[in-house]
C-alpha cells in the first residue's frame, strides 16, 4: 500500500514537471524542472528495484547532462520571448498528435501479452546478489562487447564535441616540435663547477641558454627574439 | 523471489511512461523554434523508454532490460553533448538558435 502511494506521488510529480519543462517561458526554469523530472524518475526506478540505475540517473543526468544544459542556456545570450511566437499556431496539431499517440499506446498496452517462448531466454541474476553486483556480472560477461561499444560511443562524442567547439585563436605558447626535438643538451644546459661556499651569482648568475626557447617557439606565439634581447638588455642595465 | 514491482503492477508504469513519451513529443511540437527545449524533449522521450525498460525488467525478473537502460543512458548523454556543441557553434556563427533559420543551404 505504501509502495503504491509512493509510486503515485513520484509519477504525478514526474508528469507535472515534464509538463512544466515543455511549457514554461524561461528555459532556465525548464532545465530545473527537467532536473526535478529526473529525480522523480530515479524514484520510480528505485521502486521497481533498479537501485544502480536510479543512482546512475541522478549522477549522469542531474550531475552532468542537466548541468550541461544549464551551462549552455546561461552561456548563450538569446532572446527567448520571440521563440514563443509559434506556440498558438502549433498547439492544435501538437495536441492532436499527442492524443492519437497516447490512445494508440494505451490500445497497444491493453492488448499486449508476453510471448510464452520468451520466458526461456530470460537472463536471471545469480540469487542473493544485490542489484549492482548482478548488473556488473552481466555487463562484464554476456554484454562485454556492447559495453565496450558504449565506451567507443562516448569517445566519439567527446572527440566530436571538442572538434566542433574548438576555435584556433592563434594565442597560446606553442613550440615548433621538430626544432624542439632536434635540440641537444648542449644547446640548453651549461654545467658550472662551483667552489665550496661560493654563490652562483658570482659566476654570472643563472643565465638563460643562448639559443633559448625563442628559437623553437612558433613565430609570434611567444614574443620574438628581438623582444627577448631587449628584455635581457634592460635586465643587465638594471 | 517476487519482483519488486509486484505491489504496483506493470500497467501503471507503462501508462506513466506513455504519458511521458507523449509529453516529449508534444514538447517538440510546441517549441518548434527553441532547439534547446527540443533537446530536452528528446531527453524526456528517452527517459520514457528507460522507464519502460526498467518496468519490464523488474516485472519479468530479467536483468537484460536494465543493461539496455545503461546503454540508452550512454547514448542519451553522448547525444546531449553533441547536440549542445552544435547549438553552441551555430549560435557563434549566426547569433541565433532559431530552428527555422537553419535553412541557409536550401536552394
Amino acid at each position: 500500500m505504501l509502495a503504491q502511494l509512493v509510486f503515485y506521488v513520484f509519477a504525478a510529480v514526474l508528469l507535472m514537471s515534464a509538463t512544466m519543462v515543455i511549457s514554461v517561458r524561461n528555459p532556465v526554469h525548464a532545465v530545473l524542472f527537467l532536473i526535478l523530472a529526473f529525480f522523480n524518475a530515479a524514484g520510480l526506478f528505485l521502486i521497481a528495484g533498479a537501485e544502480f540505475l536510479a543512482m546512475l540517473l541522478v549522477i549522469v543526468y542531474v550531475g552532468a547532462v542537466a548541468v550541461l544544459f544549464l551551462f549552455v542556456v546561461m552561456m548563450l545570450d538569446i532572446d527567448f520571448t520571440q521563440m514563443r511566437e509559434g506556440l498558438q499556431r502549433h498547439a492544435p496539431i501538437g495536441a492532436c498528435v499527442g492524443v492519437i499517440l497516447f490512445a494508440e499506446l494505451v490500445m497497444a498496452m491493453s492488448n499486449w501479452s508476453m510471448a510464452p517462448a520468451s520466458a526461456h531466454v530470460a537472463v536471471q541474476a545469480a540469487p542473493g546478489l544485490p542489484n549492482t553486483a548482478a548488473l556488473g556480472t552481466l555487463i562484464y560477461t554476456q554484454y562485454v562487447l556492447l559495453f565496450q561499444a558504449c565506451g567507443l560511443v562516448l569517445l566519439v562524442a567527446m572527440i566530436g564535441a571538442i572538434v566542433l567547439t574548438l576555435r584556433q585563436t592563434g594565442s597560446g605558447r606553442r613550440q615548433n616540435i621538430e626544432k624542439q626535438h632536434a635540440r641537444t643538451r648542449e644547446d640548453t644546459l651549461e654545467l658550472v663547477q662551483l667552489p665550496l661556499g661560493k654563490n652562483v651569482l658570482e659566476q654570472g648568475g643563472f643565465l638563460r641558454p643562448q639559443t633559448s626557447y625563442y628559437d623553437v617557439a612558433v613565430p609570434g606565439s611567444y614574443g620574438s627574439a628581438e623582444q627577448h634581447k631587449d628584455a635581457e638588455k634592460e635586465e643587465t642595465d638594471a | 523471489m517476487t519482483p519488486a514491482i509486484a505491489p504496483i503492477g506493470l500497467m501503471p508504469y507503462l501508462v506513466v511512461s506513455a504519458a511521458l513519451l507523449v509529453l516529449g513529443v508534444l514538447g517538440i511540437f510546441l517549441n518548434r523554434k527553441n532547439i534547446i527545449i527540443i533537446l530536452m524533449s528528446m531527453e524526456l522521450i528517452l527517459l520514457a523508454a528507460n522507464l519502460n525498460f526498467v518496468a519490464f525488467s523488474s516485472a519479468h525478473a530479467d536483468l537484460s532490460g536494465q543493461v539496455m537502460v545503461l546503454f540508452v543512458l550512454t547514448i542519451a548523454a553522448a547525444e546531449a553533448a553533441i547536440g549542445l556543441a552544435i547549438v553552441t557553434v551555430y549560435f557563434r556563427n549566426r547569433g541565433s538558435i532559431q530552428v527555422e533559420d537553419v535553412t541557409m543551404m536550401k536552394g
